[in-house]
């Protein structure tokens, strides 16, 4: 039969799928939710997008800590005891039928008075009457429809974030004033009051000065209002001793504003104020086009955004209840359910625990503990649920130790100086040089256009283009990333990139892929009967080595066994006819030579003689030694892996040779190997992955996030890329590269401008008309020339 | 003649009043999520549909029941 998709989700429904009202649902789940939306009139939902759902997760008990009230109190925006308002973050929101059907929510809790996505955020903004429905409610609801709020402790711990509109009113008062200063310009242009003897308009002539002063007005706020930033970065650089490119940028906006009010004051002439107005506008929208952030990730996630809010911690009379994360207290009992996150490090105590520590290690294997047993912050439980004793306070746990650190808390952006700034220092100096010199000239021949010169050149030298040049180069650069799923930070981490020379990585889940392992199998070889034997006996088992051993082994007939018994911890018995096999550790199946290999390996026993044993290996991500081969041609390599040694071999099969292998890194080393390549001198690419990275990360000049999921979390980064294009990571190197040329050859053409403008400048003949004229052409025509060459360059990448 | 006030007085007036109403409109966050409304406003025709014939069959019953 052929596989239909289903109706819900869109996944392949096996053969175990669910008819209902003629359609088909992979799962229970699924059918839940088009139950919902069907008795509820929004299956218009499956209308605009088809398969559009996601099949809602099993959360018993999960949210019951949002009863708390004070916990309540802290997420929810507006609360009045009457209505409240809560921002939830909702990963899974992908297309128009979310939205759609979020903000109808009310169609399914009456008391839910308004719901409002916003989509690139994904996040939705509800209101309810807190008197008949509750927050807990409402999160209920989500989950159950497939739309699960993520709610982590960062969402209690955040500041109030505050949106930062500042850019967008300096733009659009500039934007205005340029515009009407323009129209009142255009006298002047068209020389229609140039002078009284010439006869020009009458009309015009008598006005003038109304025009005049009214331009005037209109470029107060232009200069000290949006232009505003310009002379502080100007003064903080000064101060500091640094010629950034803002020196002469503010030194040409004085120069223009006081040179035109004394122009228009002495009736010398019409004054500058259109290039004044427009330069600011120009240079405002470059900082604007700069500034695109990738509004759904978040390049600034520690340890709290993975972390709950609450746990059930169990009092000494054996009650439950929902504590903060925060209060946890050494010798704090805590319960943690299937597919909790363990919040500190604890003892455990009750129960038999399977800890995924991918969020840490990036290793998805989960590890086995048991009774007494230590287990860290920061994995999760997989297996029914434990109880644990708390030995930390949260923050001191092992983990979110590392974020005392003081990388975190210095602002990586100050750091480092930018291409534009770097050159800011030899412009400044060149441009003064030459204005003196030409005053020095007109103060010999003819000292009454001295200062006329001296201002004119400081005018048409004003590096309007070269701070354009960058900031457009580098923000498109950044789209074209951005389109191939490689989302950086900022437009300082592309300037970054192109300088490194050193590139470490990490291991597990960064060159290596979480999702699926492989295992060769060493020892006797099985017969056909062995294999099918184990396949099945396999089948019954839910234990993660279990089902990938299972979707490895080659198809068998299913058949019931005998005698199935599955030893927790230790691997599992089965049994058909006369034949018998064990499967597990190597006590269990009886070996008795003690195993010298690191990797996890499962031991096969038929008929109670020792067979063999099915070793696991990384799956390594594909083209990872191409990626390598290139790399090492420029670039120095590492590998700085938090596991042990079990890989070694096969990673020196894949790597060039003489790569540096460094096993058994924790956190710490991590962070502290980079420093010390830093201290030589090397500029530092990071690639990793897991929060065990997030150190390494935050102190590399760039750290880059793997992720095979975006939308799932990943440690404090400058860049996240997609897993797939792992590949394609040298090429966004050299691109990087190749960006920062084309930042360097529209410098060249700006400066042609400038030459131009100069010889008017030096020679004395600066007219309004040939700044008004000059500036935005050298401003466009740089803009276009970066536009241009960088989508080329995008069009070439993958 | 100070016509040309009036006239330069008019048209100031109006490009303020339409910079208030930007200074307004991002203020209140107009600008902040510039993608999610350009789809909203695709949903609106079918939400109504949906509402009256909703209306609908609830009149059709109501009128059932009277009768």
């Amino acid at each position: 039969m052929e596989k239909q998709p289903c109706y819900h989700c869109g996944d392949d429904c096996d053969s175990e799928s669910i008819q209902y009202d003629e359609k088909c649902f992979c799962c229970n789940g699924c059918k839940t939710v088009y139950e919902i939306f069907s008795e509820n009139d929004l299956s218009y939902y499956y209308d605009l997008q088809t398969s559009a759902g996601s099949t809602p997760t099993a959360i018993e008990g999960k949210y019951d800590f949002l009863e708390t009230e004070r916990i309540v109190e802290k997420l929810t925006e507006f609360n009045d005891g009457n209505l409240q308002i809560v921002n939830l973050y909702i990963p899974l929101i992908h297309c128009s039928s979310c939205i759609w059907v979020l903000e109808n929510l009310n169609k399914l809790n009456p008391f839910i008075s308004s719901s409002q996505v916003n989509f690139s955020k994904k996040t939705v903004r509800i209101s309810y009457n807190s008197q008949k429905t509750s927050l807990k409610d409402v999160v209920v609801l989500l989950a159950r429809i497939g739309y699960e709020p993520y709610i982590s402790l960062e969402d209690i711990d955040g500041k109030e974030k505050k949106v930062d509109r500042s850019l967008i009113y300096k733009l659009g008062v500039a934007g205005f004033v340029f515009g009407n200063v323009m129209f009142l310009s255009f006298p002047d242009y068209f020389d229609l009051s140039s002078s009284k003897t010439s006869g020009g308009e009458f009309w015009l002539n008598q006005y003038e000065v109304v025009f005049r002063w009214l331009m005037f007005a209109f470029s107060l706020p232009v200069v000290f209002y949006a232009g505003a930033d310009y002379f502080v970065s100007a003064y903080k650089g000064l101060r500091s001793k640094i010629l950034n490119i803002d020196v002469p940028i503010s030194l040409g906006i004085l120069v223009l504003f006081v040179r035109s009010t004394l122009e228009i004051m002495f009736d010398w002439g019409s004054g500058f104020f259109d290039s004044l107005t427009g330069l600011v506008f120009f240079l405002l929208l470059g900082k604007f086009f700069q500034q695109k952030t990738y509004s759904f990730l978040s390049f600034e996630r520690d340890y709290k955004s993975y972390f709950p809010i609450a746990v059930t911690k169990i009092n000494d009379d054996g009650t439950e209840e929902s504590t903060q994360v925060h209060e946890i207290k050494q010798g704090d009992l805590l319960l943690i359910r299937n597919g909790e996150l363990i919040p500190v490090d604890g003892l455990l105590y009750k129960g038999k625990a399977q800890i995924d520590y991918s969020f840490v290690t990036g290793e998805s294997v989960p590890v086995e503990r048991e009774f007494g047993d230590k287990v860290f912050a920061g994995g999760r439980q997989m297996n029914g649920p434990i109880e644990v004793e708390a030995l930390k306070s949260v923050s001191q746990s092992y983990l979110t130790q590392l974020w005392s650190n003081s990388v975190f808390k210095t602002d990586k952006s100050t750091r480092f100086q930018n291409i534009t700034d770097s050159i800011g220092k030899r412009f400044t100096i060149g441009v003064l040089t030459i204005a003196f010199l030409a005053t020095a000239y007109w103060l010999f021949f003819d000292p009454s256009l001295a200062m006329n010169v001296f201002t004119a050149v400081l005018i048409i030298a004003c590096p309007c283009a070269i701070a354009l040049a960058s900031p457009f180069t580098l923000g498109n650069m950044l789209r074209i990333f951005g389109q191939k799923k490689f989302y950086l930070r900022d437009t300082g981490a592309i300037e970054q990139l192109a300088q490194i020379d050193t590139a470490i990585f990490d291991k597990t889940g960064t060159i290596t892929t979480s999702k699926q392992s492989t295992a060769t199998y060493q020892g006797m070889p099985l017969t056909k009967e062995e294999e099918s034997l184990l396949k099945n006996t396999l089948r019954a088992s839910n234990h993660p080595l279990s089902r990938t051993l299972y979707d490895i082994l080659s198809d068998h007939n299913i058949y019931t066994l005998d005698d199935y018994e599955e030893h927790l911890g230790k691997g599992l018995e089965g049994s058909k006819g006369d034949r018998h096999i064990k499967i597990g550790s190597s006590e269990f199946v009886g070996r008795e030579e003690v195993s010298d290999n690191l990797n996890t390996a499962v031991h096969v026993a038929s008929n109670n003689a020792y067979k063999g044993k099915y070793v696991f290996h990384n799956q390594y991500r594909e083209g990872v030694s191409e990626v390598f081969e290139q790399m090492s041609e420029q670039l120095q390599l590492a590998i700085l892996s938090g596991d042990n040694e079990g890989e070694k071999r096969n990673l020196e099969k894949l790597l060039p040779k003489l790569t540096p292998l460094y096993f058994n890194q924790k956190p710490e080393d991590k962070l502290a190997f980079i420093t010390s390549l830093q201290e030589q001198g090397k500029k530092v690419l990071m690639v990793g992955d897991g929060l065990n990275d997030a150190g390494a990360l935050a102190q590399a000049e760039v750290g880059i996030a793997i992720s095979e999921n975006i939308n799932v979390f990943s440690p404090a980064c400058d860049g996240i890329m997609d897993a797939s294009k792992f590949q394609q990571l040298y090429q966004y190197i050299i691109a990087s590269k190749k960006a920062m040329k084309i930042i360097k050859l529209s410098f060249l053409l700006s400066l042609l401008y400038n030459v131009v403008g100069l010889y008017f400048a030096v020679t004395g003949q600066l007219e309004p008309v040939i700044a008004a004229i000059l500036m935005p052409l050298s401003s466009i025509s740089v803009v276009g020339f970066t536009t241009l060459m960088t989508n080329l360059l995008g069009k070439k990448l993958k | 003649m100070s016509v040309i006030y009036v006239l330069l007085a008019i048209s100031i007036i109006v490009a303020i009043v339409f910079f208030a109403a930007f200074i307004f409109s991002v203020k209140n966050g107009q600008y902040d999520d510039s993608y999610t409304p350009s789809v909203r406003m695709l949903f609106e025709d079918e939400l109504v549909k949906q509402k009256k014939s909703l209306q609908k069959s609830n009149m059709d019953t109501s009128i059932e029941s009277n009768n």
